[in-house]
């Protein structure tokens, strides 16, 4: 069946209850195309194709059974790096979990497992979600679906380039400062990052701890709703989750915005902004106003303190966060060293890479007796009169609508240079995390370079229903679009072959041993990575890239 | 650059953070903590007297659990990803002289 | 003229607390288990994992906190300790720096100069680490997350002590303050209560304090007894060179009674603490304060003053009785089956204490239940056994908590009665006793001790003394 892979998860999940589509047909036509795509788009870090087949079966069992009836029994996910799966392989895209294997799942992970989700691997990510390209995984690039010579944004940059490419019907994220709505915006696919405390952290490996939410990635508003669905839960094992009973996220699709209030920040169509992506996301905004929605401007004010004060709050956390990656309990431990203190060092200066360790060390200064005050509890104070802006601009608007970045992908190797430049690319985003809102990105367009814009939508705490109805109801106005990459495995048929070889293939992970293990010239150029990408597979090590 | 960081800041901070850098990245981390801390100061534009500080979102209060025990023994798993190990525990190098 | 010192001292006390669970995941406590078996993905610090906060841990810092006087932060908060040791997980320990649960408290302690106020900075919850055992043959460390997690208090005193004497007594009142709460059994031996000495001399009459050292690793009474004045001793003589004390942490060596510097370049000591995002803050509301008030147990205090009005006991064994919970909850179960507490405090105070100090044993290890040793107060009473079998007797119930009525009649213990065996008895010693009988008729009374004890012992201690003294008396005047 040739179609399956343009199917969203929600309609995948309606041929396979409706015994159109096999749940064993669907993995082998993800994984299929997984093979086809991976050697340009890469990713994913691990790829699971004998688990994912074997999953595939068992959940078919439990359909037929009629023990699984949800609206995604059966559909094929892959799973951001930084989330436990047991059994299977999470390294945060770093080398200092190289070789960690969780003796036991995420919560949103296994909600998604009970709601019979077949999990096919774990994607490519910035090492610890730092960053916003995903070209600082310690495990080669991940390119843009779109055109591959650009970066796919990050840090979920792996699951966006994955649903993007139809190597998954739909992906979990994380977000700290964005990371789930700018590479949905530069890979064109819809992303919800929900407020704080919906999604149990669980299992998540913490980044910015006060600041991480999971949240699902997939091609459109329904997929999205009905993935939040299944993902948001009570969990007494994280004290930060909060009891919610409005969690039926798809009560909301609706096409109507008759008379919702939506307010547009001037302080996001200023200076900075890339013309194009102005222009499509006023055009969104008018396609809103056509249906009905009352769309104003509106100063939110205190919007260029956000990157600074999350600066300061996720680097503190971070570099507490990490510190228990020192080589006595897992992952990484240096080969030489002179003793205990020398054993930390070597092991995590080995282990993580250059922006996890500019982000660990200014965390640690911000923290260092004397500049607390100065810096981290000044943060604090900032994020409280952000929360409070937004506070206020609730009590006017249902919904805050702007950009999700200020442009659309830059080219690979772009944004390394200047750490500054690329934390400035995340203002409309990192405000969201500071105050704990729920945000989306939907995909409104695409540039003059053909790639595509994002249009955000945000909401009050606990308000996803609002930018969930309003982002089905703009989707209305237009069709899905997905890369030519997307379609691969259809051309190439090559999703025949999949089951012969998966039995004999345990599980292809780009990480798993140090020697393959690439730190450095990651940021070569995008044709010469192309050129080996194309003849290389899923198995091949990062090592054979990095030459 | 208004904020200069000192050789000895970066050493300091690299006991901290435990992390050893080459002379080429310490160079480079005192350009970046600098530049980045530049930045950060842009914070002080704003007056923030007698705003209380902000670490939680929400006024959650008093998650607790109850007492009761609900974890077995577990060492296998718990011992599954040790670098080195030996007689069910965490090997390391010497912690005292 | 050499000058005079003042040894000025502060303590931090940290205490296990006895409840079931850790305090941030659902691992048992319990002491004893194989290495690592008490473990779970929180305690080890594993990627992923999140702390919850056992609720009793707040309920027995509450407790421990009004007990000694302190006010209540009604919101408190946990906070990262970040500091890198491979006995704590994460990096970081989950303690209370910026809202601690207790502050400004006090208790009171005797001194020779009479009653003295030791003031209490603040009591904070935190967790424990995990154990290192050094393994000689290999040189390397292993590390055990048994005790990882294991919920402690600590209790910051003010400076207010002067003498390894008052540290002694301040300790023992936590002690007993702790254990008649419940919230920790208090052992120093066991690392279930454990004292830092915070020290610093100074010239008598001095404003200032001087500079003081801190000084870890002190398992006994003794050992911290000798540590303040080793310590002592170091500083006055680095300050009577002319040298100036450091302030630092230096690690005590009991076997050769000196001290060293814990210090290390590596340890920068700048903890960097922060509130942990993970815990969500503790609100104490009024009606929580005032349950656990409600629920607070009668404290040593109040119980010495109880045992001298209410059983009309003396001073001495109401302090003795009081002095440890477990004997005082032994005597008040047994006073509350039989009655009589003077004599249960009799058998308490001197036999059950020699008892233990022949074993070299506390009154916590005291095992034997009350019913027992009521039992046998009985059997006296009726004078089924004299006093010389119960002691026998009360032997084995120290030692084997038997029944004592049980005992008696298996082993045929009780005590003989019978006018005619005894007549015999005593008929057999007069006969075999011609001199003594002589004796006793010439005017020496003493003659009739002997010839008692002879029955007595022929008897084999079972028969009644006062009956064996009746009969020897009548058959020596016929």
């Amino acid at each position: 069946m040739s179609d399956i892979l343009e199917m969203t998860a929600v309609q995948l999940g309606g041929k396979i209850k409706s015994r159109e589509v096999g749940a064993v047909e669907a993995a082998k036509a993800v994984l299929g195309q997984i093979r086809a795509a991976e050697p340009v788009v890469h990713a994913y870090v691990t790829v699971d194709e004998a688990g994912a087949l074997r999953r595939a079966e068992e959940v078919q069992k439990r359909i037929d059974t009629g023990e699984l009836t949800g609206p995604l029994a059966g559909v094929p996910v892959a799973i951001k790096d930084n989330m436990c799966t047991e059994g299977m392989l999470t390294t945060c895209s770093s080398k200092i979990l190289y070789n960690f294997v969780p003796t036991y799942t995420a919560e949103a992970v296994r909600n998604l497992e009970k709601a019979g989700a077949v999990i096919l691997g774990k994607t490519n990510m910035d090492e610890f979600a730092m960053g916003s390209t995903t070209e600082t995984s310690a495990f080669g690039v991940t390119r843009n679906p779109w055109n591959p010579e650009h970066v796919p944004g990050g840090s979920s940059g792996g699951s966006c380039a994955a649903v993007a490419a139809n190597e998954c019907f739909y992906a979990l994220g994380s977000d700290t400062g964005g990371s789930i709505r700018q590479p949905s915006s530069f890979c064109g696919v819809t992303g919800i990052k929900p407020t704080y405390g919906t999604v149990s952290r669980y299992g998540l490996i913490a980044y910015g701890s006060s600041l991480d939410q999971i949240g699902p990635i997939a091609k459109d508003v329904t997929d999205c709703a009905a993935v939040l669905a299944t993902i948001a839960s009570y969990d007494r094992k994280d004290s930060t989750s909060f009891p919610r009973d409005d969690c039926d996220f798809t009560s909301a699709l609706k096409d109507d915005v008759k008379g919702m209030r939506i307010g547009i920040p001037r302080d996001y169509l200023g200076e900075g902004l890339d013309d194009e992506v102005k222009a499509a996301i006023l055009a969104a905004a008018k396609v809103l106003e056509e249906k009905g929605a009352v769309v104003e401007e509106f100063d939110l004010s205190l919007v260029e303190y956000a990157i600074p004060a999350y600066y300061v709050i996720a680097s503190a956390e971070a570099s507490s966060n990490l510190s228990r990656f020192d080589g006595v309990k897992y992952g990484l431990r240096a080969k030489e060293y002179e003793g205990l203190h020398n054993m930390y060092k070597r092991s995590r200066s080995e282990g993580f890479g250059p922006e996890v360790k500019r982000r660990i060390m200014l965390g640690s200064f911000v923290l260092s007796s004397g500049y607390y005050d100065a810096y981290y509890l000044k943060a604090l104070r900032t994020k409280a009169l952000i929360k409070k802006a937004f506070d206020r601009a609730f009590e006017k608007y249902d919904v805050i609508l702007g950009p999700a970045a200020p442009t659309t992908a830059p080219k690979m190797g772009e944004s390394l240079s200047d750490p500054l430049k690329m934390y400035l690319g995340d203002i409309y985003t990192i405000s969201v995390n500071l105050a704990g809102l729920p945000g989306m990105t939907v995909p409104c367009g695409k540039d003059s370079k053909g790639l595509p814009i994002g249009l955000q939508l945000i909401g009050d705490c606990f308000k996803e229903k609002n930018i969930i109805r309003a982002g089905y109801a703009f989707e209305q106005s237009r069709t899905y679009e997905s890369p030519k990459i997307a379609r691969s495995a259809q051309a190439d048929g090559m999703s025949g072959d999949i089951a012969d070889c998966a039995s004999d293939t345990a599980v292809k992970s780009r990480a798993g041993s140090t020697a393959d293990i690439v730190t450095e010239g990651r940021t070569g150029s995008a044709a010469d990575m192309m050129s080996e990408g194309n003849a290389g597979s899923t198995a091949e090590s990062t090592g054979k890239e990095a030459r | 650059m208004a904020n200069v960081i000192s050789d000895e800041t970066i050493e300091y901070v690299g006991i901290l953070a435990k992390l050893e850098l080459t002379d080429a990245e310490k160079e480079e981390a005192k350009k970046d903590m600098g530049r980045m801390l530049d930045y950060i100061d842009m914070l002080n534009e704003l007056d923030t007297s007698g705003v209380e500080p902000m670490s939680h979102i929400f006024a959650m209060n008093n998650v607790f659990r109850e007492d009761v025990v609900t974890n077995g023994d577990e060492r296998e798993k718990i011992l599954k990803n040790a670098p080195e190990q030996k007689d069910g525990s965490f090997k390391v190098p010497k912690t005292v002289e | 003229m050499t000058k005079q010192y003042e040894t000025v001292i502060g303590l931090e006390v940290h205490v296990e607390l006895a409840t079931k669970t850790k305090i941030f995941c659902g691992c048992s406590t319990a002491f004893g288990g194989a290495p690592n078996t008490h473990t779970c993905p929180v305690c080890t610090g594993m990627p992923g994992s999140l702390p919850v906060l056992n609720k009793q841990v707040v309920e027995y810092a509450l407790a421990v906190g009004l007990a000694t006087n302190c006010g209540i932060n009604q919101y408190c908060k946990f906070d990262r300790k970040n500091y890198f040791y491979p006995d704590n997980p994460q990096n970081y320990q989950i303690s209370q720096l910026y809202l601690p649960i207790c502050h400004d408290g006090w208790v009171e302690i005797e001194t020779a100069a009479g009653t003295k106020k030791i003031g209490i900075h603040e009591i904070h919850m935190e967790e424990d680490a995990g154990k290192l055992i050094h393994d000689e043959w290999e040189d390397c460390s292993l590390v055990d997350y048994n005790r990882s997690g294991v919920p402690l208090i600590e209790i910051v005193s003010e400076p207010d002590m002067r003498s390894a004497d008052e540290v002694i007594a301040y300790l023992e009142k936590l002690r007993l303050i702790i254990q008649y709460l419940g919230a920790s059994d208090c052992k120093l031996q066991e690392g279930s209560m454990r004292a830092d000495v915070n020290l610093s001399v100074r010239e008598v009459g001095a404003a200032q304090f001087g500079t003081r050292t801190e000084m870890k690793n002190l398992n006994s009474f003794k050992a911290i007894a000798r540590a303040i004045e080793g310590e002592r001793k170091r500083q006055i003589e680095l300050l009577e060179d002319g040298k100036k004390v450091i302030q630092e942490t230096r690690r005590w060596d009991d076997n050769k009674e000196s001290s060293h510097a814990m210090r290390s370049k590596e340890d920068a000591q700048d903890y960097r603490y922060f509130p942990d995002p993970d815990l969500t803050p503790v609100a104490i509301s009024d009606e929580w304060l005032q349950a656990v008030r409600d629920r607070q147990p009668e404290l040593r205090t109040e119980k010495l003053a109880r045992y001298q009005t209410e059983f009309q006991l003396p001073r001495y064994d109401a302090e003795i009785l009081t002095g440890s919970k477990h004997l005082a909850d032994i005597f008040e179960a047994t006073v509350a089956i039989c009655g009589k507490p003077k004599e249960v405090s009799n058998w308490l105070m001197v036999e059950a204490m020699r008892l233990l100090k022949e074993k070299e044993q506390d009154p916590e290890d005291l095992s034997f239940s009350p019913e027992n040793l009521a039992k046998l107060i009985g059997l006296v009473e009726k004078n089924t056994i004299n006093r010389t079998v119960a002691k026998t007797v009360f032997e084995e119930i120290f030692a084997n908590d038997v029944d004592p009525e049980k005992y008696v009649a298996e082993k045929g213990l009780a005590m003989v009665s019978d006018e005619g065996a005894l007549r015999q008895a005593v008929g057999e010693v007069i006969a075999a006793n011609p001199q003594s009988v002589a004796d006793y008729k010439n005017g020496k009374q003493k003659a009739m001790g002997f010839l008692v004890g002879q029955t007595m012992r022929a008897m084999k201690g079972k028969a009644d003394p006062a009956k064996v003294n009746q009969i020897v008396r009548e058959l020596l005047e016929e």
